[in-house]
């Protein structure tokens, strides 16, 4: 699905990726984890193609294609996902209106057919259903005025109707509560399928328990300083980061 | 200075008039006073403090250096038609009853200038007094035959009206059009004024529009301008609302190479009520001026100001609202706020409050703010698969949106709605 080899990445001159491998088959759950600071959204920044952000160095190729030569919206109509920790809010711009411009421009890209609008309303019927948003929340602008975990939902509820083939959850989970968690997770397990691939960003084993991954990273100072499985997620949430950072800094 | 301005002034008198109709709807002593104004004041130039963005000196004496009236004779006005409204045409500033419908309905009376009856004749320059700008000291001295409207006592109309003012030229041209519409009391109707250039010579329109909205009547405008690179003009709209009348506009400009919109309303009577509601988009080197007065002279007024600007490429908006609220409008309720977005780093914008409030019981409140197009809402959309420049365009009409979706009627908001894409 993807492969990252050896991407440095910096913002505003300031280095912040410094040599990250990754290589994730379709079907698989990668979590990755890691203190404050240490690049996970920067990282999903560089994979969506923010402009801000510099690639000095590596490669990531994404599905056969050259991912660093495409632009933001063409790496998302090859079917790269992010779900941002920070939603932005677009006061203006419905939500439905912004999914149906997405869809077909998704489309047009891939050689497909305008989507007609009744099969694009059922769509949204099946797929509000799935992540339980409130209908309400679908005619309103993009996010606007939408509480924490709604926008979170929301999130969830574009990569339902998007079908990417790569998802990326940036700390979805977190200012959910107990149950939003579940939906989500809930919505992240029955989109998931041998085709597809997800990345989940998390700062708790929690999310874990409900999205079980298949791997687990820890990213420290811009690098995946450790790999696992999902058993090492329980581990570093009882001893922390610690033992990581010190083995890291010795190394270093 | 003075002797070079009026040297501008003294231009276009000798060019136009000649051709300017002879109709005696004005009186002697006003007409008399408005050539004195034009000698005195001459045309704006930028150090004139109220056209400092737009020096309009100094674009007649460039653009308009070979004035010849060669207007085109405009025939057929179909494609501008607006269905289920009843259209009234003025062609170069005259208006023409051979193009305008027929139809009768029931409360509205309309006449050319040369055609009406001494009652509305005294109301005319009424509103828009001659000392207090020098275009409207120039209509008043070389208006072409416009026309006066009426709706009458208790009628609420059962159709919009769609004035279209068309004009053009194949060489460069002025034109003074001029209107008068009378609300009487009670009564109630939307009005839709289009102003449309065709040819291939260069036209200043100086425009003048007085309003007088009697007691508990209620009107609903629209001025929609695109008038294209030839079109320069300074559009007057003279406007005063009797105690309990309602005033709702909205002023539309896509285009235009110079437009200066002087928006003047007068709350002459309490409990009266005005909303102005703005959206202009300039773009190449096109300067687009809207300046609005809110005279507040009687209590217990509201007014409410949108206006949102979209300028590009090297163009110019301007947004000057001042709000008077005099010694006797107490318990005034007066909000305005200009919001602009600026495509480009050579587009410039001026927005400016100004206001003077001499009552002690008044809520006011202004502000304005000016950004770029927000990267971050484009990048999530982009993020979506939305490409860079539909994303932009989403942006940009759900910025329009807001006053886009308060016009009337349905048909009017579709048309607008059309051209605004076309331009984006
Ligand atoms: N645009 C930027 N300009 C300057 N510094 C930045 C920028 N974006 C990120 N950084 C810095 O890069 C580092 C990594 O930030 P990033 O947001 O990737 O961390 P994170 O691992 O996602 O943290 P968190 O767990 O708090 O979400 C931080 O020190 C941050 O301040
Ligand atoms: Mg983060």
């Amino acid at each position: 699905m993807i492969s990252i080899k050896n991407l440095h990445a910096s913002v505003n001159g300031k280095k912040i990726l410094n040599g990250i491998n990754l290589e994730i088959k379709a079907g698989e759950i990668h979590a990755i984890m890691g203190p404050n600071g240490s690049g996970k959204s920067t990282l999903s920044s560089v994979l969506a193609g923010h402009p801000d952000y510099e690639v000095t160095e590596g490669e990531i190729i994404f599905n056969g294609k050259n991912l660093l030569e495409l632009e933001a919206e063409n790496r998302a109509r090859e079917g790269l996902f992010l779900a941002f920790q920070y939603p932005v809010e677009i006061p203006g711009v419905s939500n439905i209106n912004f999914l149906k411009t997405a869809i077909n421009e998704i489309r047009e890209y891939n050689g497909l057919e305008q989507m007609a609008a009744k099969d694009f309303l059922a769509m949204v019927k099946e797929k509000q259903k799935l992540v339980e948003l409130d209908g309400k929340l679908t005619n309103r602008s993009v996010n606007e005025g939408f509480s924490g975990g709604e926008k979170k939902r929301n999130e969830i509820f574009q990569l339902a109707m998007l079908e990417p083939k790569l998802a990326i959850l940036d700390e979805t989970d977190s200012g959910l509560d107990i149950d939003a968690l579940k939906i989500v997770a809930n919505g992240v397990n029955m989109l998931k399928n041998k085709n597809n691939a997800f990345i989940v960003i998390t700062h708790y084993q929690r999310l874990l328990d409900y999205i079980i991954p298949d791997f687990v990273h820890v990213l420290y100072n811009g690098k995946i300083v450790k790999s696992g499985t999902k058993e090492m997620a329980l581990e570093l949430e009882a001893k922390g980061y610690d033992e990581v950072k010190k083995e890291f800094d010795f190394k270093k | 200075m003075k002797l070079e301005k009026s040297q501008t002034a003294q231009h276009i008198i000798e060019k136009i008039s000649a051709t300017a109709s002879k109709v005696g709807f004005i009186s002697d002593t006003v007409l008399s006073n408005a050539l004195l104004q034009i000698e005195n004041v001459g045309i704006p130039n930028n150090k004139h403090e109220d056209y400092k963005y737009c020096n309009i000196d100094s674009i007649l004496k460039k653009e308009f250096k070979n004035i010849e009236q060669n207007f085109i004779n405009v025939t057929a006005i179909n494609e501008y038609k607006i269905k289920d409204t009843i259209t009234l045409v003025v062609v170069n500033g005259n208006y023409s009853e051979a193009l305008s419908d027929k139809i009768i309905l029931k409360g509205l009376q309309v006449h050319s200038f040369a055609n009406i009856d001494s009652s509305a004749n005294k109301l005319i320059s009424t509103i828009a007094d001659v000392q207090k700008d020098v275009f409207i000291a120039m209509n008043t001295a070389f208006c072409s035959n416009g026309f006066y409207l009426k709706i009458q006592k208790g009628e609420k109309l059962k159709m919009p009206i769609h004035i279209i003012y068309i004009s053009g030229s194949e060489t460069e041209a002025l034109v003074n059009s001029r209107n008068f519409i009378e609300l009487e009391e009670q009564s109630e109707a939307t009005i839709i004024e289009e102003q449309i250039l065709i040819g291939q010579g260069k036209v200043f329109t100086n425009f003048l529009s007085e309003k007088f909205i009697s007691k508990n009547a209620k009107l609903n405008s629209t001025l929609f301008q695109n008038e294209g690179h030839l079109g320069y003009s300074v559009n007057t709209n003279q406007i005063k609302q009797e105690q309990d009348s309602q005033y709702h506009n909205h002023t539309i400009t896509l285009s235009g190479q110079l437009v200066r919109n002087n928006h003047n309303v007068l709350l002459a009577g309490q409990n009266s009520e005005a909303n102005l509601n703005g959206l202009f988009y300039s773009k190449e080197n096109q300067i687009i001026d809207n300046h609005t007065l809110m005279d507040h002279q009687a209590p217990h007024c509201e007014s409410n100001e949108l206006y949102k600007g979209i300028i590009k490429d090297k163009s110019t908006g301007v947004f000057n609202g001042k709000i008077f609220v005099r010694k006797d409008a107490q318990k005034t309720n007066a909000y305005q706020s200009s919001k602009n977005i600026l495509l480009s780093d050579d587009a410039s914008i001026y927005a400016k409050p100004q206001l003077e409030i001499y009552a002690n019981d008044v809520k006011c409140s202004h502000g304005t703010s000016t950004g770029k197009i927000d990267e971050k809402a484009l990048f999530y959309l982009n993020t979506r698969g939305i490409g860079k420049e539909s994303a932009k365009k989403l942006l940009l009409r759900s910025f329009a949106q807001e006053i886009i979706n308060k016009i009337e009627p349905e048909s009017l908001k579709e048309k607008i709605t059309l051209f605004f894409e076309k331009n984006l």
